[in-house]
């Protein structure tokens, strides 16, 4: 498989007024050619600071003390800002949050879909105009010819945000990343946007990195999953591993603290304690004072990152061929057993016994 | 909630044919409520799910009276609370509190945690002096699962989950009977947002609450709530219990809304099947209200349109 995006190694740290937070501790990742990959993980894990690293968004107490990404043999990293500038909405785009303040309220929406095509040049302005028309209609505004002169006020939350998603695929960019697209909006609503975002990604071959807390969400567009704790990436692997076969603990927690519709038990099971404070990152598992199931060396040492399978890996101590074994809590354990069955039965491919896919 | 079997659960709170609207009379009015009706019983938690613009917070800040409702009536407790004034409001503001979505627009940043909590105690004289009031607030901090150096720290030392902590102290400083949570928790992180339905729980069965859950996340309503209330448009679409709800939808909203639902199940979610919903039969002319199709189970329907109800109620009995 083509990687498309490769980071490796990156280290991001913010001054403040109390100190250097190490937001970012040593993130390595890649996105495949046409796949979407999931980043999940809850506020302050470093989730978001990740990807506006790529799109050289970062703020002005920020700086990148290590790492690369590499997309398509150039370092963003070292990339001057005018480069940035010719790839930024052009060849990596990016859609944000919150579709009521990501839009320009004075500016009409046919206008600021046809702009990153205007900026990035080649196109007359009647030309990218009708670009903007076509794309209007492709991500389900109905009626865009008409619509074009319209405001954003004039639009619902939903409308609004296949707006966004519309500037932000006008120029068919090879990689999309979206921030937390869907939170802002109804369940309907974002079931429609995320049926929207996987029939586009077939439409214009694109490459997408999901950031999202939701793992209902992610179960549903994600390829890969990437779990993010405390400004490191804990465990990844393949959408079915991520779900049926979760490793961390911490993992573990997540998806266990999330009521499914059959959840009835008379408590929420849920994780203790608070993230730490990135100030003075511990020394060991981030997760650990967290973690029923944490040793003494969690404490100690910080986990290296154990195979599962080729696609699948997991920085957790409980891996270690020394460590004892746990039983995970019972319905990680009853996902697990479901896991085995999917696979038994074929309905999912398990790259430890297909070997279909080579993975990394 | 277990409605532990209380042999007839009495009716803390009775809508009864409640109108909200908004710049009413004018080309731009709103008709956020538009003629619902429903009983809380004691000890219940009752849940409220929509769409945001369904008119469900507008709901839950009508029964509490922030706003004058348009026509109907709230019964709390069998008197009617929905033209009250001044004086009164104050007494029955003491029985029922709010804890708010938002824990960052809900405290105000310049006061002390335990001004924000004693704010009720000072309001109604519940405190004789200094002590007293700081001893309560200890007593309020403990029990929302914070510490008691706490209280003299500002809103803004604090993560969304303990903030919301702090309102919940707010709300339950004056011991009152009915507490109206609007969307408590769609703020907060995943792991933390189960850390305060397990508070909202351990504080009901304790002191005997009775809970308004207002939300959009299904799945979290299904789990904290005994019976769940569909609302759209400023209508009740279905109510019936929880499971009701959730394992026999008889109208097709509910159904769309649970098939839009994400769950953390990639297999589910690669067969998931979305119902769409099209609004245009609820703009036919004909008369609608809540009929009761099966006991308990009641959906917005005209008197024809029951037995169609009740046929596809009995094809779950089948199943």
């Amino acid at each position: 498989m083509e990687k498309i995006l490769d980071v490796k190694d990156l280290q991001i740290n913010f001054d403040t007024f109390a100190g250097q937070v190490k937001a970012i501790r040593n993130v390595s990742f890649h996105l495949n050619k046409g796949e979407t990959l999931a980043i999940v993980g809850e506020s302050g894990s470093g989730k978001s600071v990740t990807v506006r690293s790529i799109m050289g968004l970062l703020a002005n107490n920020a700086h990148v003390d290590n790492g690369s990404i590499d997309f398509k043999g150039k370092d963003l990293l070292k990339a001057t800002p005018r480069e940035l500038e010719s790839i930024r909405g052009n060849d990596i785009s990016m859609i944000f949050q919150d579709p009521m303040t990501s839009l320009d309220p004075t500016m009409p929406i046919g206008k600021q879909v046809a702009e990153p095509l205007l900026i990035h040049g080649s196109m007359s302005k009647k030309k990218a105009m009708a670009r903007a028309e076509e794309v209007l209609e492709l991500v389900g505004i109905t009626n865009a010819k008409n619509r074009m002169k319209d405001y954003p006020h004039q639009f619902s939350g939903g409308q609004r945000q296949r707006i966004v998603i519309a500037i932000s695929i006008v120029n068919y960019p090879e990689v999309l990343i979206a921030d937390e697209p869907t939170t802002a909006l109804d369940v309907t609503i974002q079931a429609q946007i995320i049926d929207l975002m996987k029939e586009l990604q077939n439409k214009i071959e694109t490459s997408i990195i999901f950031i999202t807390h939701d793992l209902g969400v992610v179960a549903g567009i994600a390829d890969r999953v990437a779990v993010m704790y405390a400004g490191k990436i804990i465990e990844y692997g393949s959408v079915d591993e991520i779900f049926y076969n979760p490793q961390h603990p911490y993992t573990w927690g997540l998806l266990n603290s999330m009521p499914t519709l059959d959840t009835s038990s008379d408590r929420l099971y849920a994780i203790p304690g608070t993230p730490p404070n990135l100030l003075n990152p511990p020394a060991g598992d981030a997760f650990a004072p967290r973690n029923p199931y944490a040793m003494q060396i969690d404490y100690e040492q910080m986990p290296p990152f154990y195979k599962v399978t080729d696609t699948h890996y997991a920085a957790t101590w409980l891996l270690d061929p020394q460590a004892p074994k746990v039983e995970p809590p019972a319905a990680i354990k009853k996902r697990q057993e479901e896991y085995h069955q999917l696979v038994a039965e074929g309905k999912i491919q398990s790259s430890v016994k297909g070997g279909a896919k080579d993975g990394e | 909630m277990a409605n532990d079997s209380q042999a007839t659960p009495k009716k803390l709170i009775e809508v009864k044919h409640l109108k909200q609207y908004f710049n009413a009379g004018r080309p731009n009015e709103v008709k956020a409520i538009d003629d619902i009706s429903f009983d809380i019983y004691e000890g219940e938690t009752f849940g409220l799910v929509g769409e945001s613009g369904s008119g469900k917070s507008t709901t839950g800040r009508s029964i509490i009276r922030l706003y004058n409702p348009t026509s109907g009536e709230i019964k709390f407790y069998g008197e009617d609370i929905s033209k009250i004034k001044h004086k009164d409001m104050l007494k029955f503001r003491r029985e029922m509190q709010m804890i708010f979505q938002d824990p960052y627009a809900s405290l105000n940043p310049r006061m002390k945690v335990k001004d924000i909590i004693a704010e009720g105690l000072d309001i109604h004289h519940l405190v004789k002096n200094d002590e007293e009031r700081d001893a309560r607030v200890n007593e309020l901090l403990d029990l929302v699962g914070l510490s008691r150096d706490h209280a003299t720290r500002y809103p803004h030392e604090f993560s969304g989950g303990q903030r919301q902590r702090i309102g919940i102290a707010r709300a339950l400083a004056v011991e009152p009977k009915f507490i109206i949570a609007d969307e408590p928790i769609s703020a907060l992180d995943v792991s933390i947002q189960a850390q305060v339905v397990n508070l909202l729980r351990d504080i009901q069965k304790e002191q005997n609450l009775t809970y308004l859950f207002i939300a959009h996340d299904l799945s979290m309503v299904k789990y904290i709530s005994d019976r769940i209330a569909v609302m759209h448009n400023g209508r009740l679409m279905e109510l019936s219990t929880a499971s009701e709800v959730y394992d026999h939808p008889l109208h097709p909203y509910t159904k769309s809304l649970l098939s839009a639902v994400p769950l953390p199940d990639p297999m589910y979610e690669r067969n998931r099947h979305r119902k769409p919903y099209d609004d245009s039969i609820e703009h036919d002319g004909k008369e609608r209200s809540l009929k009761e199709i099966v006991p308990g189970h009641f959906v917005l329907a005209t008197d024809e349109e029951v037995s169609l109800y009740q046929a596809s109620a009995e094809e779950y009995n089948e199943k």
